[in-house]
């Protein structure tokens, strides 16, 4: 949601603006083991993340129930020994459909990050590394779409665009870029004439090549932070869209088109068909933000907040 | 000043022109045809026709874009087609409802979040320090239309605490005079006691909904910031000097901390402002926010180009003005300009 | 300005203002004459009969203008309100009506009634509110050529106080179309005093009142409230109950729902079923549900293209919906089953048809034209989806096992009257409610090969279109029963479109408000509503 970045600090404070060289691999775990048992905030986030992982791997095979199986006569059931989380207005499980959803949410989640990181790391570190045009363009572009209110931008996109789980990360990827695209394009500036980029040149490497096999895997861990946080955006993003009836098709399991469609419910005091969804959404973007954190700790604790 | 004021303003002409041209293209590539949209159930092909006309929906793209962009000159921004009113006029009288609702939710976040920032900052590592943490990622963790239900379910539903979600205010009390458009400073202007009452009344349930939308960077940047302040050169100095923890802390360290989370102010007031389109679906506010979605999703261009250019301006505006307050504050960006 | 100034300026307190006694402006009449009702949205004009004017405007019409005639008003059979009769009209402004010895004309005397303005009632302005309603375009016309009434030339102003109406053809029709919502009448020198040139005064119109009825605006607040206040000198009917209206837009339904539960409105409509049902069953407010005339919610099978261009396989898929299902998923039970029936045609509408859930039948079908199955899509309108949806998902899932797969294609209001023009939908859930409750009506608007917009499954059949001309302009009511038990045949053979329910419009209102009446336009209708 806010861009992070400027939040914490990194962009505004004064200070030395130093370039993390990569890491020693069995220093990164001996850092990292360190980080997550000194914190057990960051600890119980990590946890949960390989948790939600887990639950979209084999999720679909473990649950009880068809998530998409309804059966009417139970319609509408508190949670009980036979529905733990209750059923939906169609007699459906909730439990299995908040489990099997955690498969789409995750994709959505991990395809909008990869996806920005793609676009607006290139974008970023072809405007840092070229300047020139290159640099004005990108920054034209990052400009107008900040200048957006970033949630009606969305709207947009997907209402021009249709209503599909591709439709929706094209759209929070674009919605994202101008902050990837900043992000990615300091850290160009500073490592454009550092020594193994030169070698890079030097060896005969063409600009474009330098720029993906050298500048961008570095750039990686820096920008690894936040892209949890754009992660758990891509969640809430997908739920808002679905509560104006712009999410994905029915009767696709998603925690934001359950929590959505749940909070139709509420007042008539079926608590438990939002609920439950919007718990497991709630814990997921938490946890994605705890993650941010956590491997900020990690990779460079300078600028930890 | 002035000079710095204009070459803002300068750089933020191409912005502007793109989202221009953005807010038309997406507008004009929406699918679904309005003409027949609001030529209603029955009409017939003249029907369709003659509305089409009417919009200018039936000359090419780029005439439409001319005659877009001939009309933002005078100033004419369209009429929309499900209220029935000029865009611009709407937008007047509903820009203070969101705006009052925002600037009362981050008045209200500010509240909270800079003391939490603050005792996070000065005892790092502790519980309140992660408790900070968790209480403010926690806010920012749920669909914001469902934290607005949620609370309309407990405090409204429930406990009876917080009055009807019917809007701005109760339907058998009348506004006051409109000086501002802000409820809460037009009643006090009137001397109108009980309206201001109603009127906070009804702004409390929203406006705790979009501020805890805003504790966590909020309270993240105050946190860094003072970390930041305490750990540098002059407050060291400040203690060595042997001045008090209190004034180290509030005089030297708060005040300097306060340039960085005055920026971060800026950006969430403009992100709240685009942002508080659900909760004014959830809460009935007369707002743009939910007039922009109720059009878009109606696929009404008028009122979304309108909202957008708007918002985009309003965006630009509240940059330059950071940017002036911080010259103000900060002598050294003054001595630097 | 230097820092320190700018520092201490800016943190000065707003000065307590002096909070002297209330201004409690009683905003004139107390609570027990006023009327809250909230609604999802307002009027988006207040001229009915222009363009591009939304549902609520209806209710602008209703109120605040008068029409010739109305409907007689019957009580409901619960008790619980009164809704109208087709077959019989009252005075309105016309005091009287005498149709001519060859059949081929009305006259109707005037009573004496005053506009809004101060101004008397003339047929002058009858004729020119008619004339309006024919040459406007849009749903008005096509609402009056559906009463044979088309040219200006056929309404006369024969004196002040006596306006006649001469037929194009007889057509039953024509003086219950005089009793819908449609035909009211305006102030015609007011509209044309501040027309601007403009014949029919549509932008004046568009943002004023210029009637005669029961109720004037007060102010209208496009997108938070519409406030409505008492005419003192309403001719047409009892004075109401009711000094002023305040009708408040409140999008979320849930919020609605809230807000009456808890006693803070009187009056709400546009729930979901399921409200409706939970309410009614809480008894903390009464619900009245009235059966939508000529409504029905229906699955339309494309009969022009695509996997259902054999009648076989639609009956197949009219066999195989579950209809008790979606009566209690999508519809909560508050609607009236259109399926099931036996014993042969009749001359109701809405009527049931034979079909039933027989997943035998429906799988022997099937598998004499695709046995090995197709897949398909259903499409519908995302605006409905509360009750769209539902039956969307239990169609899919019935199908299943037919080895008919179908995906879900949920669009915005927007794009869904251009999708449902395309024609190319292969099925389509979608919701008919015409105002005039006679099935040569429906049938001429969703069956007919002049393939209007309505006519959702692409349906062409000469013989259908013979029988329901026949039945439209049929010479005595022999004959109509006839074509109509005929053409209702035909359509339950090659059943293009599947009826599964006629749904009810709900409202709920506090224990304290009675007086409900229930018209074709389903708005409320303030000039009968009491509140003891």
């Amino acid at each position: 949601m806010i861009p992070a970045a400027r939040a914490d600090g990194e962009s505004v404070l004064p200070g030395p603006a130093v370039a993390a060289a990569p890491v020693e691999r069995t220093r990164l775990f001996g850092h990292a083991r360190y980080v997550l048992t000194q914190d057990p905030v960051t600890a119980a986030s990590f946890t949960l993340f390989l948790l939600l992982l887990l639950a979209a791997l084999i999720g679909p095979s473990v649950v009880p129930y068809e998530p998409l199986a309804s059966d009417t006569a139970q319609a509408l059931q508190p949670p009980n020994a036979a529905h733990w989380f209750g059923t939906d207005q169609l007699g459906r499980d909730i439990l299995s459909r908040v489990v099997v959803a955690a498969r789409l949410d995750m994709a959505i989640a991990v395809f909008s990050v990869a996806l920005v990181f793609v676009l607006g790391g290139v974008a970023g570190v072809a405007a840092g590394f070229f300047g020139g045009w290159t640099d004005r363009i990108v920054g034209r572009l990052a400009d107008t779409i900040m200048a957006f209110p970033l949630f009606v931008l969305a709207l947009g996109i997907v209402a021009a665009l249709g209503n599909s789980v591709t439709n929706i990360v094209l759209a929070t990827a674009i919605v994202n870029f101008p902050l990837y695209a900043r992000v990615a394009r300091a850290e160009a500036l500073v490592r454009r004439n550092a020594g193994y980029v030169q070698a890079a040149r030097l060896t005969g490497n063409g600009e474009l090549r330098v720029v993906l096999t050298t500048v961008l895997p570095n750039i990686l861990p820096i920008m690894a932070v936040q892209m949890s946080l754009t992660m758990g955006y891509a969640i809430l993003n997908a739920a808002g869209l679905s509560f104006v009836g712009l999410g994905v098709r029915p009767p696709t399991p998603e925690w934001g088109i359950m929590v959505a469609e749940g909070a139709a419910t509420i007042m008539s005091g079926e608590w438990w068909v939002a609920l439950f969804p919007g718990l497991a959404l709630m814990l997921a973007v938490f946890c994605f933000n705890l993650l941010g954190d956590g491997l900020r700790d990690i990779v460079d604790p300078q600028r930890r907040t | 000043m002035l000079r710095l004021t204009l070459s803002r303003l300068g750089t933020a002409v191409p912005s502007l022109v793109g989202v221009v041209i953005v807010t038309f293209l997406l507008t004009r590539v929406l699918p679904g045809d309005p003409a027949t949209y609001f030529a209603g159930p029955v009409a017939s092909k003249e029907a369709i026709a003659a509305i089409q006309h009417q919009l200018g929906l039936d000359q090419p793209l780029w005439v439409q874009f001319g005659r877009y962009v001939g009309d933002l000159a005078h100033g004419n921004l369209g009429t929309s087609l499900t209220t029935g009113q000029p865009v611009l006029t709407e937008l007047a009288n509903r820009l203070p409802a969101s705006a009052e609702l925002t600037l009362l939710s981050l008045l209200l976040a500010v509240a909270v979040a800079v003391p939490l920032g603050l005792a996070a900052a000065l005892r790092q590592g502790s519980w309140v320090d992660h408790l900070c943490r968790v209480v403010t990622t926690a806010g920012v963790s749920l669909p914001v239309f469902f934290t607005g239900l949620l609370t309309v379910y407990v405090f409204y539903f429930v406990l009876g605490w917080a009055p009807a979600p019917l809007g701005r205010l109760d339907s058998f009390l009348s506004e006051p005079p409109r000086v501002t458009g802000f409820l809460l400073i037009d009643s006090l202007w009137a001397f109108d006691g009980a309206t201001f009452r109603a009127a906070l009344s009804q702004l409390v349930l929203p406006a705790v909904t979009l501020a805890v939308f805003a504790l966590a960077p909020l309270a993240r940047m105050t946190r860094a910031a003072m970390l930041a302040a305490l750990a540098s050169e002059f407050v060291r100095t400040a203690r060595a000097s042997g001045l008090t923890g209190r004034t180290v802390v509030l005089t030297y360290a708060f005040r300097n901390a306060m340039l960085p989370v005055l920026t971060t102010l800026g950006m969430v007031f403009s992100f709240l402002l685009g942002a508080n389109v659900l909760v004014e679906k959830v809460f009935a506010w007369p707002g743009i926010g939910s007039y922009a979605v109720e059009a878009l999703i109606a696929s009404d261009f008028a009122p979304v180009q309108g909202f957008v250019l708007t918002m985009a301006v309003l965006y630009i505006l509240l940059n330059l003005l950071i940017d002036l307050l911080y010259g103000l504050i900060d002598p050294r960006m003054k001595a630097a300009a | 300005m230097d820092r320190r100034t700018f520092l201490a300026t800016s943190t000065a307190a707003l000065a307590a203002p002096a909070l002297s006694a209330q201004r409690a402006e009683a905003q004139s009449p107390t609570r027990a004459e006023t009327l809250l009702l909230v609604q999802e949205y307002g009027p988006n004009s207040m001229d009915m009969q222009g363009l591009g004017s939304s549902q609520p405007v209806n209710g602008v019409a209703l109120n605040c203008y008068d029409r010739l005639v109305r409907f007689k008003t019957v009580p409901l059979p619960d008790g619980k309100g009164k809704t109208f009769t087709l077959n019989q009209l009252e005075p309105e402004l016309a005091e009287s009506w005498q149709e001519a010895s060859d059949g081929m004309s009305v006259t109707f005397k005037l009573r004496d009634a005053k506009f809004h303005s101060g101004r008397p009632v003339t047929a002058r302005d009858v004729k020119w509110s008619l004339d309006r309603a024919v040459s406007i375009g849009g749903f008005a016309t096509t609402q009056m050529n559906a009463g044979s009434m088309e040219k200006p030339e056929q309404f006369v102003a024969v004196d002040d106080k006596t306006f006649r109406i001469d037929f194009i053809r007889k057509d039953k029709l024509l003086m219950p179309d005089l009793g819908v919502t449609i035909p009211f009448v305006f102030d015609s020198e007011l509209a044309l005093k501040n027309a601007g040139g403009d014949p029919w005064a549509k932008e004046w119109l568009k943002n004023n009142v210029a009637g005669s009825g029961g109720y004037k605006v007060e102010s209208w607040k496009p997108g938070t409230e519409t406030i409505y206040v008492r005419n003192e000198e309403w001719a047409c009917g009892a004075k109401p109950a009711m000094r002023r209206i305040i009708a408040r837009d409140i999008p979320s339904a849930a919020t609605r729902r809230a807000l009456l539960e808890r006693g803070d409105a009187d009056v709400s409509f546009g729930l979901p079923p399921k409200d409706f049902k939970d309410l009614a069953e809480a008894g903390k407010v009464q619900v009245v549900g009235v059966p939508v005339p000529n409504g029905i919610w229906y699955v339309a099978l494309n009969t022009a293209t695509g996997p259902f261009t054999d009648p076989r396989v639609r009956q197949a898929v009219a066999w195989a919906i579950p209809y008790e299902k979606m009566m209690q998923v999508a519809l909560y039970g508050r609607g009236v089953p259109m399926w099931g029936a036996a014993g042969g045609p009749t001359v109701a509408w809405p009527q049931p048809f034979p079909y039933d859930t027989n997943l035998e039948k429906a799988r022997a079908l099937v598998q004499q034209v695709a046995p090995g199955g197709f897949s398909t899509s259903v499409l519908f309108d995302s605006g409905q989806s509360t009750i769209a949806e539902p039956m969307a998902v239990l169609l899919k899932e019935s199908l299943a096992p037919l080895g008919i797969n179908v995906e879900l294609n949920k669009v915005p209001g927007a794009n869904f009257r251009g999708e449902l023009n395309k024609k190319t939908a292969p099925i389509v859930i979608n919701r008919f409610a015409g105002w005039l409750d006679w099935p040569d009506y429906f049938f001429f608007w969703n069956y007919h090969g002049n393939n209007s917009v309505f006519n959702v499954a692409s349906y062409q059949n000469k013989t259908m279109d013979k029988e329901i001309d026949a039945a439209r302009f049929a010479p005595d009511q022999a004959d109509y029963d006839t074509a109509v038990k005929s053409f209702v045949k035909l359509a339950e053979e090659d059943v293009p479109f599947i009826p599964v329910a006629q749904p009810l419009h709900d409202v709920a209102m506090q224990k304290s408000i009675g007086g409900y009446q229930f018209w074709p336009c389903r708005e409320p209708d303030f000039r009968a509503f009491t509140k003891s």
